[in-house]
């Protein structure tokens, strides 16, 4: 019979001395292990007198649990100082940059201007259609009300493809052909690609992008164009602009007036820190679009659709999208737009 | 059109500012583009003076050393070097400190030794003319020491208005004037043609002249005959005018013809009678190919279109546009014949487009004066004449004018305009608008007739172009602002725009940047892609070359882009665009004049082209990715799944792909696009490095091919579903989708995704064969299904793949 208080004492110190896991399994098999003299001793109980067999067996039984305990223990302490151990050896230079990530991507500055355009007009009720860039001279002029000799149907001022067959040099076309397909009232703007034969240099290139817009139902007026347009350039340029109509001259609008609105630079003062306002010249107003009242003539292009000049009146608007983006981003070369230079294009965030 | 702010005032002065008038006038749509400044700067330093003495210079032969008293305790010493000057004349002196007209400064300065504090003026030098030759003498009644100011016009403003199309009438002083008397009601002084001379003599005009029209380019020819007229320098207050308005003054018969056009709108053309061949004046087309040398020496050649002004022999001038060197007014001049007349004005704008010769006159015409003009503008001219001239007007006008036009009325009503503009505009406040205009109104119930003056004939035809005479002067700053009621406007985007809009952000968030290039490219560069059989459009007037047809596909404008980047130090790119491309359709030559119908001339797609010359950029610890095919195309995935489409790749090449790695993309049976990477010789074309991968494909047709397409619920949560992972060896050349197809129908309905996840090669497959794995995923709407269910799968997938010489590897 093994005297267990001295086992447990001998059990006891070996594996608080124990460096490795492995170690403290062989110490496991050692004093718990089915060889071992605990097992043995608590095995071997039957054979003792039957007094000694309860206060041998509860004896062994408490050394075994405390064994185990500490068994348990100190696997967890060792297993804890290796982890710790080995994070240490993890360690990295934080200092070293991240992985690349996907460099961010951007829509094109016009497209950004173009949608914030369209999403603006989208909630005052218009809709947004598209159409040819490719287009015939009766929707490009002749049912725009331009006389033959207009001098804008020049080859100077127009690309041609063919007799009658030219680029649209503004998005108005599509009133036309939008008229032809659906009976008012209609609420539309036309984003797209216009053409002109400009030789390129820092306000002109030959091709650009204008957002058009046309309302005709039976009574909209003047002032309710005056109203749309102010609606735009609270939300384009800010809360406070305002917004001033000039008349102007156009063939397919009469009334025709232009639109300005008030310096978003310089708040309509004209001047910034002293100096003259760069955006505006020092005005306090930028021209941003020509519009007016549909020509009755106009009407009458399309008044087999249900287009009677006396019975419905509408307005009609024309805007330049790029003339916009560079008053916004200050961009000073209208051909940098169509260089595609990402040094420029990375600029100006992702995009609404 | 530029417009004098002194002569304006002549006309019609408000009391106010330059700008302030200016703005008025820009509110009224006559919009300033420009405030000069004419003339000399401060005007406290220019002084009438008298000349007390006049020595010679010591040691200069042609200056003179003047004594120039200029009201001060001692007079000025001035040198000067006009041969004119003298003692005892009064003349216009500037002090040191005076700015010119040319924005020089005067400074004391020593001539040759002398000390000169001051400068005795000539005429160019206060702004007032052109003559430089002598000094400038002033009437000897002036006070001496005097502001010059308060006795020449010497400083003056000048307004640059952009006169629109429609408003020819503005291109005289007169109707600027009568526009700020419409929009500020300052009075309005007497139109300056309203009066004429009076003629003297028996001899009447048509017994020294006669003149023949084609009515069909000249509406109306007037013409009047001076004689005892004596050519010489225009008094200062009309060169003064004209230098201000930017004309040179010439002579006096020539400085009239021009101020007659500046004051009215209306050019004329004075001939030296003596010198019209056969005392004849004949319009007339130009025969093709026929030339004149016109005033400013140049020769010019004509087509039929042009209209010519002849006399008995030949052609004298172009009309409307300039004179010919012919019948020219000379110091030797006598008699001079006055033409005023109106032209065709589309006629004018043509011929002046053609010959590239745009003047004064022309500038007017062609924007259609009316007949009555010519003869107003005859009779402020007459006057001049006879004032300035001392001619002898003949009586008589020599007047050809076959079609007179009868006074326009038109009919306008107070409720339509009001219904036009949303705004009340009071009946009389109309009335004064038209009339201070030079309408007439005529009240008539609920409406007003108005007849329109000559000067606005072109521009005021209709209702609404009255409409719009009264909204601009009334004032569109009192317009109020409402919106439309608009009860059916519903703001929305088609279908088309919502997935255009979609795939671009996709693209946009994966890292690539959007380019907008140019719709047009050259035909060299679609050479360059192998691509020259393919029908272009062409444009019949490009600006170059490079800019001459239309292009048929994305592509070579993002090898463009991609090159300009690499130029400028980033090669690495990761590019797309979404834009139209073109070809041709119908005959473009079968258009008619009338409405298309809604027809497109050309084939014109919606393309999306993505470009990548590198896929993801490399760190410390990786390396970049290049932008191969399988980069493309995990772009050209994502982006059809954004559409929702059933596609797939097909083995098909483009002539600028790599042959290997080049794919047609497919859905609903048809083609929709291309995938690939750049063939390095195409590549090297635009400086490219390899491997450059790109994809295009026809948004259009996705938008068509997913325009019916229904999204409905599946049951994928209720049943548990079966992942099996299986790897299928077949032939080197049987392509991955044909090894799908084949595990699909051996699936049946119960498979469900199949994905190829890994390929292998290696000696445990065998020479000239390929293992890949596949994870296939097997479920049924209905119930868990069973081990057996799925290994009957199994099975049968495995006898299908026999069929292509595949087998299963365990
Ligand atoms: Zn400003």
């Amino acid at each position: 019979m093994p005297d267990l208080q001295q086992l447990r004492a001998e059990a006891e110190a070996a594996i608080g001395a124990a460096e490795r896991a492995s170690e403290l399994e062989d110490l496991r098999v050692r004093y718990l292990g089915r060889k071992s003299e605990l097992t043995q001793t608590l095995r071997s109980i039957g054979e003792l007198p039957p007094e000694q067999r309860g206060p041998v067996g509860k004896q062994a039984n408490e050394v075994r649990r405390a064994l185990e305990a500490l068994l348990g223990r100190r696997t967890a302490e060792l297993e804890a100082a290796e982890l710790d151990r080995r994070l240490a050896e993890d360690r990295v230079d934080i200092t070293l940059p991240g992985d690349p990530p996907l460099p961010a991507g951007h829509l094109h500055l016009v497209s950004q201007i173009r949608r914030r355009m369209e999403d603006i007009f989208l909630g005052l009720g218009f809709s947004v259609v598209e159409g040819p860039e490719v287009e015939y001279e009766y929707y490009n002029f002749t049912a725009l009300n331009h006389p033959p000799e207009h001098p804008a149907r020049l080859p100077q001022d127009t690309f041609y493809l063919a007799e009658r067959v030219l680029l649209r040099t503004h998005t108005s076309p599509m009133q036309i052909r939008a008229m032809e397909l659906q009976q008012p009232p209609i609420y539309i703007v036309v984003p797209g690609r216009v053409y002109r034969p400009d030789t390129p240099d820092a306000t002109h290139v030959p091709m650009f992008h204008q957002l058009e817009g046309l309302a005709v139902d039976e009574d909209i007026t003047l002032a309710d164009l005056q109203g749309c347009l102010l609606q735009f350039a609270r939300q384009m340029f800010g809360e406070d602009t305002k917004v001033r109509l000039r008349p102007g001259y156009f063939p397919f609008t009469e009334p025709s007036v232009e639109v300005d609105v008030s310096c978003f630079r310089c708040g309509g003062s004209g001047f910034v820190a002293d100096e003259r306002c760069p955006t505006c010249k020092g005005e306090g107003w930028i021209e941003i679009l020509g519009s007016g009242m549909v020509d009755p003539n106009v009407l009458d292009y399309v008044a087999a659709n249900g287009y009677d000049n006396e019975r419905v009146q509408g307005f009609a608007w024309g805007m330049g999208i790029e003339r916009i983006a560079m008053l916004v981003y200050e961009v000073p070369d209208l051909r940098m737009l169509f260089e595609n230079d990402l040094r420029l294009l990375d600029q100006f965030g992702a995009g609404p | 059109m530029r417009v004098p702010v002194a002569w304006l005032r002549s006309y019609c002065d408000p009391g106010t500012s330059a700008e302030e008038i200016a703005d008025a006038l820009t509110m009224a749509g006559d919009k300033l583009e420009r405030l000069y400044r004419t003339g000399v700067g401060d005007v406290s330093r220019f002084l009438t003076g008298r000349v007390l003495r006049v020595d010679r210079h010591p040691d200069a032969d042609r200056l003179t050393v003047c004594r120039v008293d200029v009201g001060r305790p001692e007079p000025q010493t001035i040198v000067c070097g006009a041969p004119n000057v003298a003692a005892g004349q009064t003349v216009a002196v500037a002090l040191p400190g005076a700015v010119m007209p040319d924005g020089t400064e005067l400074r004391e300065a020593k001539l040759r030794g002398v000390a000169s504090s001051g400068m005795i003026l000539a005429e160019d030098e206060v702004g007032i003319g052109e003559d430089h030759f002598g000094i400038l003498v002033l009437p000897g009644d002036l006070p001496v020491g005097a502001p010059l100011a308060e006795h020449l016009p010497i400083a003056d403003e000048a307004l640059e208005l952009e006169i629109t199309p429609n408003r020819p009438d503005l291109m005289g002083v007169y109707g600027v004037a009568r526009d700020l008397h419409a929009v500020t009601a300052a009075p309005l002084a007497e139109d300056p043609t309203a009066r004429d001379a009076e003629p003297a003599g028996d001899d009447r005009a048509e017994d020294h002249v006669s003149i023949e029209i084609d009515p069909e380019i000249c509406l109306r020819f007037t013409a009047r005959v001076f004689d005892d007229v004596r050519i010489g320098p225009s008094p200062l207050w009309l060169k003064q005018r004209l230098v201000a308005a930017g004309q040179r003054p010439i002579s006096n018969v020539v400085d009239i013809t021009n101020y007659v056009m500046l004051a009215t709108a209306q050019p004329l053309h004075a001939f030296d009678l003596d010198e019209v061949r056969g005392s004849r004046i004949v319009v007339r087309r130009a025969g093709e190919g026929e030339t004149m040398t016109t005033l400013d020496d140049v020769q010019r050649t004509f087509d039929p279109e042009a209209a010519l002004v002849c006399d008995a022999e030949g052609p004298s001038g172009i009309a409307g546009i300039m004179g010919g060197q012919i019948s020219e007014v000379s110091s030797r001049t006598t008699r001079v014949l006055m033409e005023a007349a109106t032209w065709v004005g589309p006629n004018i704008m043509r011929t002046s487009r053609t010959l590239g010769l745009r003047t004064e006159a022309s500038a007017r015409f062609e924007k259609q004066l009316h007949p009555e003009q010519a003869m107003a503008a005859q009779r402020l001219a007459a006057r001049l004449m006879v004032e300035l001239c001392g001619a002898r007007m003949l009586p008589g006008t020599v007047d050809v004018y076959p079609n007179p036009l009868p006074p326009r009325v038109v009919s306008l009503r107070i409720e339509r305009m009001e219904k036009l503009l949303g705004e009340h505009v009071e009946p009389e406040r109309v009335d004064g608008i038209l009339e201070r205009l030079g309408f007439a109104p005529r009240r008539e119930d609920g409406r007003i007739a108005v007849t329109v003056p000559p000067w606005r004939d072109s521009d005021v035809q209709r209702e609404a172009d009255l409409i719009e005479e009264v909204a601009r002067v009334h004032g569109l700053d009192k317009l109020p602002t409402t919106m439309p009621s608009r009860e059916q406007a519903v703001g929305r985007l088609t279908a088309s725009q919502r997935l255009r809009r979609r795939v671009e952000d996709l693209l946009r968030d994966r890292g690539l940047d959007e380019c907008i290039t140019y719709s047009f490219t050259s035909p060299a560069a679609i050479e360059r892609l192998r691509l020259g059989e393919t029908p272009l459009l062409r444009l019949g007037n490009p600006l170059s070359e490079e800019l001459s047809v239309m292009r048929p596909l994305l592509l070579p404008g993002l090898l463009d882009a991609a090159r300009h980047n690499a130029a400028h130090g980033r090669p690495d790119v990761r590019l797309f665009e979404s834009a139209h491309v073109y070809s041709p359709a119908l005959p473009l030559d079968g258009a008619g004049p009338g409405s298309p119908g809604g027809a497109s001339p050309a084939r014109e797609r919606h393309h999306l082209a993505v470009l990548l010359t590198e896929a993801a950029p490399g760190g410390w610890r990786s390396d970049p990715r290049p932008a191969d095919f399988f980069a493309a195309r995990s772009l050209l995935e994502a982006t059809m799944e954004v559409a929702g489409l059933d596609w797939r790749v097909e083995e098909s090449g483009r002539p600028f792909l790599h042959p290997g790695r080049a794919a047609s993309v497919a859905a609903g049976g048809r083609e929709i696009g291309w995938i690939g990477e750049l063939h390095p010789l195409v590549g090297r074309e635009w400086d490219a490095r390899d491997p450059i991968a790109a994809f295009e494909l026809d948004v259009d047709a996705v938008v068509e091919l997913t325009s019916d397409r229904i999204e409905a619920y599946s049951d994928v949560t209720s049943f548990p579903a079966v992942l099996q992972d299986i790897a299928v060896v077949v032939a080197e050349d049987v392509p991955a989708a044909r090894v799908e197809d084949i595990v699909r129908a051996g699936g049946g309905d119960l498979l469900g995704e199949l994905r190829v996840f890994d390929v292998y090669r290696g000696e445990q497959v065998g020479q000239g064969r390929k293992s890949l794995a596949l994870r296939l995923e097997f479920r049924a709407p209905d119930r868990t299904l069973t081990d057996d269910e799925v290994a009957e799968r199994r099975a049968a997938i495995e006898r299908e793949l026999a069929g292509i010489g595949g087998r299963l590897r365990a």
